[in-house]
């Protein structure tokens, strides 16, 4: 193995996110023995935990307990549990490893999780969602509060999109008071909103780094450490502090010039979740050529900040609500996913992007193939798209996937013209079509 | 086309052709004979089609395409474990099938169909094309106001494209037109619940899917002369199982495939095939404001469905109900390969009848599936463990 291969990613920030981290699963084993805090369950994509902050509600992330039994090699076990259960081969495996786990009570850490006081399902783009919660609900026996985020199916969010979902917000309040058993304080929750605000800008500035060659960190694998605290801290004065800390390391890191490995070779853009039972590996896998990852659509899950959202303290339910209907690359229409990537590319300066399509997530995966037409075809954008799973240790093929990846970064020496050279003024065309008409349009 | 061949046998077989042919030769001919009027598709599994009919558009329900189109595009632009209508519907697109259609309408079922909706239209230049959201959520209040300002929304839409204004009184109208269709289409399966050996299942499959492709007021004369005509038929009872078929709620099954089960020793007492065409348990009020009416309706008045969510009645417990009710045996799970929303019910759907003791048999089916053998010894086996048990 060569040098890269062995290559050390860790810095100060990791090990700051790894205490944070280990603290919130001590927490949930503490609530889970004395009930207290109570803790409620939600999901990460566009969450609300604004609103469990200002309760002192612990949130219990089960995707966060999924990813972290994948990147610890002990998905399996329950997804076999859960098939035995009538699940089908084909269902998203992060559901069959929490529902899987939670039934023959294993969990990440050994140590033990609350039953949640409320299943909170924050609908946010993900059909899944709503049956992994309906089942969370049913097998712990436990209230289900729906919350229906209506999908980004304009540009901008309407007037009754936002009534709706703030309405829903409010009802969610009364809810949470009855379990809690304690009057909702509203400037509480504008302080939490504040934090988030805080921590926004903060995480912001950090991807922004990412457009320095080199970039100082990677925005795929190490935005995923830092995703943890920006879900389970992110409303939380913990949070601010982690990300300060992140953005001085960081910043440190750029006026140094470093990379987060040798010398950086390739500036890639990277759409998809990580290949969590093989995390190390793939990482390996891009750290042989030198590539790094300068910005990703899977670490833009909880929130997309990196083009100017804030949640606003002063209108903080509004805020909420328009994170979680505009703000968050779930709830946001595929074309919407084309076009963030594109800025990727341009203003992060990529020279290719790469698809990981995994086939627990048909919300990221379908229409992958279509994204990977018009990057290819309408941008001249040189793409690699590779199969695999988040959790499923089953589904990673390693030496097809690095003879792929080689074959790709070996290819870039003949890659015949910058990226946004030929980006530019190309006319449109799809050869694919039967009539050799062009049915492609460059997106406004 | 609009004009039914005599007889049932050949209704039937006329509608089973239909259904089939790509090229909707009935939309094909309604604009012929409306000049400038519309035709705007809907991808399963329900849409307010009452909006599209009170704009003098011909509502059109897509079913994806059957073993009738080899995919030469579609498969490399949603790759593996995507289920087949998501790809059939597209390679319509790609290959100008749909050229007939001036605008697709899509809604919240999941999220292969989600993505759909967006590819479509990045490839469909020129057309209007549209998602919905219905809301997950009727325990709210708030879903009543919302889904009425989504379905303004659509209205408005529609009447700038076709410049014909959809009032209350045009609305209660097709409320009103629609509301026979569902009623005639209930009354078909009752009587097929009572004398299974007069209408069989493709049949009545046939003729309802043939509504996709035709004016509801035809459609209406369709199923009151087959209702009419029905019970004259003669049919000889024979050995089968009555089973409640659930699965096929967007993508359909080959009609094969249904003949086979029932050659195989089935009753189909109840389906969920083309679930969009009987979404209401009961009439839609034509009083009053009709697109609150029509948003009511939804959150409040529609059947059980794997893509739709009501926790207020889960849907594992009503499709026990629905079992009792209709008298059956047996459930068969008819479930299209990678349909994620039928996956997971069958957890909570396989629970329930366990603990109910009604036996139930999972299956699953490709839309493009023309070889049944091993489908028809499947339903064989099942049928004879339950009839010599």
């Amino acid at each position: 193995m060569s040098e890269a291969e062995k290559a050390e990613y860790r810095g100060q920030v990791h090990q700051l996110q790894k205490e944070l981290m280990v603290d919130w699963y001590r927490r949930l084993d503490e609530s889970a023995g004395t009930g207290s805090p109570p803790a409620v369950s939600l999901l990460v994509s566009g969450n609300c935990v604004e609103l469990l902050e200002a309760f002192d509600i612990l949130p219990i992330y089960p995707e966060v307990n999924a990813l972290q039994l994948a990147i610890r090699h002990q998905s399996l076990e329950p997804i076999l549990a859960a098939e035995e259960l009538g699940y089908a081969a084909d269902n998203c495996a992060y559901v069959k490893a929490d529902i899987g786990a939670l039934l023959k009570g294993i969990t990440p850490t050994g140590g033990r999780l609350p039953i949640p006081a409320l299943a909170l399902c924050n609908f946010v783009g993900c059909n899944t969602y709503v049956k992994w919660f309906e089942h969370v609900s049913e097998f712990q026996k436990v209230p289900l509060f729906m919350l229906d985020v209506p999908f980004l199916r304009t540009d901008e969010p309407s007037k009754d999109d936002i009534v709706y979902v703030v309405r829903q917000l409010r009802e969610l309040v009364t809810e949470l008071e009855r379990i809690t058993k304690r009057k909702f304080d509203y400037d509480r929750f504008k302080e939490a909103v504040r934090n988030s605000s805080q921590v926004e800008e903060l995480w912001s500035r950090i991807k922004h780094l990412s457009r320095k060659t080199p970039s100082p960190f990677d925005a795929f694998f190490d935005a995923i450490t830092l995703m943890g605290p920006l879900y389970v801290y992110r409303a939380n004065p913990a949070g601010v502090k982690f990300f300060q800390a992140a953005l001085e390391e960081f910043e440190q890191k750029a006026a140094r010039g470093e990379g987060p490995f040798g010398s950086e070779k390739f500036r890639l853009v990277i759409e998809g979740p990580p290949p969590y039972p093989f995390f190390r590996v793939f990482r390996d896998m891009f750290a042989k050529w030198g590539a790094c990852a300068v910005a990703s659509t899977y670490s833009t899950v909880g929130g997309l900040w990196e083009f100017g959202f804030r949640h606003d303290p002063e209108n903080p339910f509004e805020a909420v609500a328009m994170h979680m209907l505009a703000h968050n690359v779930t709830n946001r229409n595929y074309l919407q996913r084309y076009e963030q990537i594109r800025r990727y590319v341009e203003e992060w300066n990529a020279q290719g992007l790469i698809i990981h399509f995994v086939k627990s997530c048909r919300l990221f995966s379908a229409g992958q193939g279509d994204m990977r037409d018009y990057f290819t075809k309408e941008l001249g954008v040189p793409t690699l798209y590779l199969e695999s799973d988040i959790e499923d240790p089953r589904y990673f093929s390693e030496a097809q996937i690095k003879n792929r990846m080689d074959a790709f970064f070996e290819s870039f020496g003949h890659t015949p013209a910058p990226v946004r050279a030929r980006a530019a003024g190309r006319p449109g065309v799809d050869p694919g079509r039967p009539d050799g008409s062009s049915r492609l349009r460059i997106l406004e | 086309m609009n004009t039914l061949a005599a007889g049932l046998e050949q209704t039937f077989d006329q509608c089973s052709a239909l259904i089939r042919d790509l090229e909707f030769p009935t939309v094909v001919r309604w604009k012929a004979e409306h000049p400038g009027a519309k035709a705007i598709g809907y991808f399963p599994v329900y849409a307010p089609t009452e909006i599209i009919h009170a704009c003098g558009m011909l509502p059109v329900g897509l079913n994806g395409a059957g073993d009738a189109l080899d995919l030469q595009y579609a498969d490399a632009r949603f790759g593996s474990f995507i289920c087949s209508i998501v790809k059939t519907t597209l390679e319509l697109v790609l290959t100008n099938r749909l050229e007939c259609m001036d605008g697709v309408l899509f809604s919240s079922i999941c999220d292969s169909a989600r993505n759909l909706a967006f590819v479509v239209k990045r490839n469909f230049p020129g057309k209007y094309v549209e998602f919905l959201h219905l809301p997950h959520n009727p325990n709210s209040t708030a879903s009543h106001v919302f889904l009425a300002s989504e379905y303004r929304r659509l209205t408005q839409h529609l009447e700038e494209m076709g410049g014909v204004r959809a009032g209350e009184e045009a609305l209660n109208r097709s409320i009103a037109v629609h509301n026979e269709n569902r009623a005639l289409l209930r009354r078909l399966y009752a009587f097929r619940a009572a004398h299974p050996e007069l209408l069989r299942s493709w049949e009545l499959y046939a003729l309802q899917r043939a509504g996709n492709f035709i004016p509801v007021e035809t459609h209406n004369e369709w199923l009151a002369g087959a209702l009419a005509e029905l019970p004259a038929r003669s049919g000889k009872r024979r050995d089968a199982i009555r089973v409640v078929v659930e699965g096929a709620f967007c993508e359909q099954p080959p009609i094969d495939l249904i003949r086979i089960m029932e050659e195989a020793g089935c009753y189909v007492v109840d389906d969920d095939f083309v679930l969009g065409r009987r979404w209401f348990t009961s009439d839609i009020p034509v009083d009053g404001d009709p697109i609150q009416n029509l948003a009511d309706s939804y959150l409040d008045r529609s059947v059980y469905s794997s893509v739709r969510h009501d926790f207020r009645n889960p849907r594992h417990k009503q499709l026990i109900e629905k079992v009792r009710r209709c008298n059956a045996q047996a459930v068969v799970f008819l479930t299209a390969k990678f349909c994620e929303p039928a996956y997971f019910d069958y957890v909570l759907f396989k629970r329930e009848l366990e603990a109910a003791q009604i036996p139930h048999l999972p299956l699953e089916f490709e839309e493009k599936a023309f070889t049944f053998d091993r489908f028809r010894t499947e339903v064989e086996t099942f049928v004879e463990s339950l009839l010599f048990d």
